[in-house]
C-alpha cells in the first residue's frame, strides 16, 4: 500500500527572497487589511478590527506571525478581514481549536475573536476550561448583549427586561457577568474595555498580548442594528461615564477583581486581574522535557522499540 | 484441541500425554480475581513461544467487578478466531460453572475450584471434571493470611502443568509483571505459581503438549488492539492528540498521554468530546496531523466538527472504538453499529475516509495508513475498531520500526503564493501551508466551514458551491483508484459470499474454512476500506450475479 510510508510533506519550492527580518519593512494597515468587513455601518466591531491592525503595525508583527481564530457570529467574521493565517471555525468552539494551535505551535501567538453568544452560551464550557488550563492565547469578546447575525434574539449577556424576538415581553433570565465568569474560572488576565474608547482598548489589547497565559478582554461593542444605544451610559459624549479601575487597585487580588465586576451598568473599565501562573503550554513543555531525558539520544523508532521489546 | 495423538504412557496414576496443535482455554470468575492477568500471561507466553494466539474477554459494565471471562486460543498453526468451544474451562465460582459449562466441548475438561464450585451431577458424564481446592491451597501457599488473592496465579501453575508450558518463560513473565513493586509481591506470586505447578492433580486422565510452532524463529510482539492502534499512531509521527474518557476508547488515550511526551508530543484531556476534536483539528491546522477518538456516543458529539474538517479539508484522524449502541447502550460489549455515522454522519455532503482494521496487527499498520491518507488527501479519516478487537490480544511479527516510523513535522519554508482550495490544482487535492509560513504574495488563506473560494474567503455562488463540492468528492474518487481491491477468501464460485468488515475477518474466514471442509460452497470477502470503496470492487464478484450462476437452486 503506497500510503504505508509517506515522506515528510514540504512546501512547494519557489523563488522567495529570503530577507532577514531586519530588512523586511513593517506591515502597513493596507497590507494587513483583507476583505472589506461585512458589518453594518456604525458597528462597534470596526474599532476592534482597526485596533488589531494598529497592534500588528505598532509591534511590527509579520503576516506569518499572526494567527486569528474565530467561531460563529457577526464578530467572528473577523479572520476574513485580516491579511494573515486565519481560521473560521464552528460555533462556540474557537477556543478549543485555538488551544490546539497554541499547544502544538508554541511559536505562534494566537488571537481569538468572538461574540457573547459564542463565548458564554454555546461555547461556555470551553471558556471555563481554557481559562482554567491557562492556555497561552488572547481572547477578545465583542460583547453586544444581543444575537446580531441571527437578527435579535436574547443573548447570555442581555440585561433583564431586554425585548428581543425570543423574549417579546422582555428577557427574564439573569445575564452572565463575563468578568466574574472569567475570574472564577481561573483566567490569569481579565480586562474590560469598550469599542467606543479606542486608546483604552488599545492599551488593554497590548497588555493582553504581552501576558503569558490566557488573556481575556470583554469589549463592549454596540450593535447599531439590534441593540442601538446599549452602551450609551459608558460614552461620555453621549452623556455617559467611563469609570476606570481605581489607580490603587491590586490586579493580583482576586476578591478585589470580583468586587469590581459587581459595579452596576456601565460597569468599570480596565485591567481587573493579572497574575502569573504556569501556562498549560509551559506545563506540557516541562512534562516533555522530563520525559525526553529518559530517552536521550534515541531516535523515535528506538523509543518505540523499547516498548515493543517489553511486549515480546 | 484437534489432531490429538495418544502417547503410549499407560503408567498408573500418571495422565497420558497428548500432542496437540492448539488449545482453547476459557477462564471464568469475577473481574477482580485477576483472570485477565493470567489470560494475558498465557497470551504473552504463546507469543514468546512463536505460537499464534487470540484472546476474547468480557468485562462487566458495573463499577466494582462482577462476572467476567477471559478466553485464550493458543496454536502452533494459524489462529483466526478466539474459538467457539473451549477445550478446558477453568472456573472459580458456581456462577462461572453454570454460565460457561455450555461453552466447553463435549468431553472437555472442567477444572474447578472445589472450595466454591459444586459440580452438577447430570454433567459429570458429559465433561471431564477435575476439582482442586484452589482457594484454600492458595492461602496455604502464601503462608495462611486467610486471603486467597493470588489464586489466579495458583491456577496458572495448574495450567502450566497440564499443558506442559514453558516454566522459565512463565516465571520470567510473572517477574516482569510484579517486579519493581514490593519484593514480597513477586515472591508470593512465584510461591502461588510453584505450588500450583507442583500440585498432584487427582483424577487427571490427560495432559498436553503443543506441537512445535509453524512460525518457529519468528520474532513476535503480543498486545491488544487498542495498544497496537496507539503505537501505530506514534509510529505514524502524530505528536498531538486530544480526547475525553469513554469506554472502550480510554485505553488508547491513556497510552498516548503516557507515551507522547517521550517523543516531544502532547495529549490533552479536554472538557468534552467536542473540544477534543476541535483541539485535534486545531493542532492539525498547526501543520501536523493530530488524533482524537472516542466510542459511539462521543462520535455523535463530534460530527459537527468532523463536517468542518470535511469542508475546510483539514486532515485529522478520528478513532471510533465501537461498542453496543444506541445511546449509552452496552459500553463493555462488542457491536459494529457505527458504520452509518462513520460514513454518512453529518449534514450536507461531507466526504470523509473510513477504514476498519481487521486484526491486532492490522490496527498498528492501519493507524499509519490512516494518518497518511489524511495527509495525502487533506481529509478527515475515521478509524473504526470495536470493543472486541480493542481488548483482544494477539501475537504478530515484530514490525520493522525503523522503516515505518516517519517524520511528519511541518515545513515552514516561505512560499511564493498559496491558494489552499485551488480548483486548478493538477491532482485536484487541497494543500494547506501551516501558520507561521510566509507567503510572499502577501495574500493569506483562511480555513473555514463556510463555502469558500480558492483562498478560503466566503464564496456563496451556486457554481462555486458545485465546483467545491465536486473537488471534495473527487479526491476520494482518486483515493479509490489507489486502494487495493479486496480478494475473495475461499473460491470465486458458489452461492454464498459472506461479506464482513473490521474485526469480524478472522471469525468469518474460520467459518468459511470449516464450511468448505464440509463441502459447502461458501466464500467470504472482507472490507477494510469502507469509504471510499476501492475501485474495481465488485468486478471480481461477477460470478455472484444471477446470470452467471448455474440453475442449481
Amino acid at each position: 500500500m503506497s500510503t504505508l510510508i509517506l515522506p515528510r510533506t514540504t512546501n512547494a519550492p519557489g523563488d522567495v527572497p529570503d530577507l532577514p527580518d531586519s530588512e523586511r519593512k513593517p506591515l502597513t494597515k493596507k497590507e494587513t487589511a483583507a476583505d472589506h468587513p461585512t458589518w453594518c455601518p456604525g458597528c462597534g466591531d470596526f474599532s476592534v478590527l482597526a485596533l488589531y491592525y494598529k497592534l500588528i503595525e505598532k509591534h511590527q508583527k509579520r503576516h506569518e506571525d499572526i494567527c486569528t481564530v474565530a467561531g460563529i457570529g457577526c464578530s467572528s467574521r473577523f479572520p476574513y478581514f485580516v491579511q494573515a493565517h486565519g481560521v473560521h471555525f464552528i460555533h462556540g468552539r474557537a477556543l478549543a481549536f485555538a488551544s490546539g494551535v497554541s499547544l502544538s505551535r508554541p511559536d505562534l501567538h494566537v488571537f481569538v475573536f468572538g461574540g457573547d453568544g459564542d463565548a458564554f452560551s454555546i461555547g461556555g464550557n470551553h471558556f471555563n476550561h481554557t481559562a482554567r488550563k491557562n492556555v497561552k492565547l488572547t481572547y477578545v469578546v465583542m460583547d453586544n448583549h444581543v444575537y446580531g447575525l441571527t437578527k435579535k434574539q436574547t443573548s447570555p449577556t442581555s440585561p433583564i427586561g431586554f425585548k428581543s424576538k425570543t423574549d417579546v415581553w422582555g428577557s427574564t433570565d439573569r445575564p452572565i457577568n463575563p468578568m466574574k465568569q472569567a475570574i472564577a474560572a481561573g483566567a490569569t488576565f481579565v480586562a474590560r474595555s469598550a469599542a467606543s474608547n479606542i486608546p483604552h482598548l488599545l492599551k488593554c489589547m497590548e497588555a493582553a498580548m504581552a501576558h503569558d497565559g490566557f488573556s481575556f478582554i470583554e469589549c463592549l461593542s454596540e450593535c447599531v442594528e439590534f441593540y442601538p444605544g446599549a452602551f450609551d451610559g459608558s460614552i461620555p459624549r453621549k452623556g455617559g461615564v467611563f469609570p476606570e479601575v481605581p489607580a490603587d487597585h491590586d490586579v493580583t487580588d482576586e476578591y478585589a477583581a470580583y468586587k469590581l465586576s459587581d459595579a452596576p451598568a456601565p460597569g468599570i473599565f480596565g485591567i481587573f486581574y493579572n497574575v502569573n501562573r504556569p501556562t498549560k503550554n509551559a506545563n506540557e513543555a516541562k512534562i516533555i522535557a522530563e520525559n525526553r531525558t529518559k530517552v536521550e539520544g534515541l531516535a523515535d523508532w528506538q523509543i518505540l522499540k523499547k516498548n515493543f521489546d517489553r511486549m515480546k | 484441541m484437534s489432531d490429538s495423538t495418544v502417547a503410549p504412557t499407560p503408567v498408573p496414576n500418571s495422565p497420558r500425554v497428548s500432542q496437540v496443535s492448539e488449545a482453547v482455554i476459557r477462564i471464568a470468575g469475577n473481574s477482580q480475581d485477576g483472570i485477565q492477568a493470567i489470560g494475558g500471561f498465557l497470551a504473552r507466553l504463546a507469543g514468546r513461544s512463536e505460537q499464534e494466539v487470540m484472546t476474547f474477554m468480557t468485562i462487566p459494565a458495573t463499577i466494582s467487578g462482577g462476572p467476567s471471562i477471559f478466553q485464550v486460543r493458543m496454536s502452533s498453526g494459524e489462529v483466526l478466531s478466539a474459538g467457539d468451544e473451549a477445550d478446558l474451562l477453568l472456573c472459580f465460582y458456581d456462577h462461572s460453572y453454570a454460565s460457561h459449562i455450555g461453552s466447553l466441548k463435549k468431553g472437555g475438561i472442567v477444572l474447578y475450584d472445589s472450595d466454591h464450585v459444586k459440580p452438577k451431577e447430570e454433567l459429570l458424564t458429559m465433561y471431564h471434571h477435575v476439582g482442586v481446592p484452589i482457594s484454600s491451597l492458595t492461602v496455604e501457599a502464601i503462608g495462611g493470611t486467610g486471603r486467597d488473592k493470588g489464586k489466579n496465579i495458583y491456577a496458572l501453575g495448574l495450567l502450566a502443568r497440564m499443558f506442559d508450558l514453558n516454566v522459565p518463560k512463565l516465571t520470567k513473565l510473572i517477574d516482569e509483571r510484579f517486579g519493581g513493586k514490593d519484593p514480597t509481591i513477586v515472591q508470593n506470586a512465584l510461591d502461588c505459581f510453584n505450588s500450583g505447578y507442583g500440585h498432584q492433580v487427582q483424577g487427571l486422565l490427560e495432559s498436553f503438549q503443543f506441537h512445535p510452532s509453524e512460525n518457529a524463529g519468528r520474532a513476535q510482539v503480543v498486545m491488544s488492539g487498542n495498544e497496537a492502534l496507539g503505537y501505530g499512531i506514534l509510529a505514524a509521527g502524530v505528536r498531538f492528540g486530544a480526547g475525553y474518557p469513554i469506554t472502550p476508547w480510554s485505553d488508547i488515550m491513556e497510552l498516548l498521554r503516557r507515551e507522547l511526551p517521550k517523543y516531544g508530543g502532547t495529549f490533552v484531556q479536554t472538557e468534552d468530546e467536542i473540544a477534543a476534536i476541535s483541539m485535534a483539528i486545531g493542532a492539525s491546522y498547526g501543520g501536523r496531523v493530530a488524533v482524537t477518538g472516542s466510542s459511539g456516543p462521543g462520535v455523535s458529539l463530534k460530527t459537527e466538527a468532523l463536517g468542518w474538517a470535511s469542508m475546510a479539508e483539514m486532515p485529522v484522524v478520528i478513532i471510533d472504538v465501537q461498542r453496543g449502541g444506541p445511546s449509552t447502550g452496552m459500553p463493555t460489549s462488542v457491536e459494529q453499529s457505527d458504520l452509518n455515522i462513520a460514513v454518512f454522519g453529518g449534514h450536507g455532503d461531507s466526504p470523509r475516509v473510513v477504514l476498519a482494521p481487521s486484526s491486532v496487527e492490522d490496527c498498528f499498520y492501519t493507524a499509519i495508513e490512516a494518518v497518511n491518507i489524511a495527509r495525502k488527501y487533506s481529509t478527515p479519516v475515521l478509524l473504526l475498531t470495536d470493543q472486541g478487537i480493542a481488548t483482544r490480544i494477539e501475537a504478530f511479527p515484530y514490525p520493522d520500526l525503523e522503516k515505518v516510523c516517519q517524520d511528519i513535522s511541518p515545513d515552514l519554508t516561505p512560499v511564493v503564493d498559496h491558494k489552499p482550495y485551488d480548483l486548478s490544482a493538477p491532482d485536484g487535492i487541497t494543500r494547506h501551508v501551516a501558520p507561521g509560513t510566509r507567503i510572499a504574495s502577501g495574500k493569506y488563506p483562511v480555513v473555514t466551514g463556510l463555502e469558500h473560494n480558492e483562498l478560503g474567503h466566503p464564496g456563496g455562488s451556486g457554481k462555486n458551491h458545485m465546483d467545491m463540492n465536486a473537488k471534495r468528492r473527487n479526491k476520494l474518487r482518486k483515493l479509490a483508484e489507489e486502494l487495493p481491491v479486496p480478494q475473495v477468501y475461499g473460491a470465486s464460485e458458489g452461492h454464498v459470499l459472506l461479506v464482513g468488515w473490521g474485526s469480524s475477518k478472522g471469525p468469518i474466514e474460520e467459518a468459511v474454512k470449516q464450511s468448505r471442509k464440509h463441502g459447502e460452497a461458501i466464500s467470504s470477502l472482507h472490507l477494510k476500506h469502507l469509504n471510499p470503496l476501492p475501485n474495481g470492487f465488485g468486478e471480481n464478484l461477477q460470478w455472484l450475479h444471477p446470470r452467471h450462476r448455474g440453475r442449481t437452486e
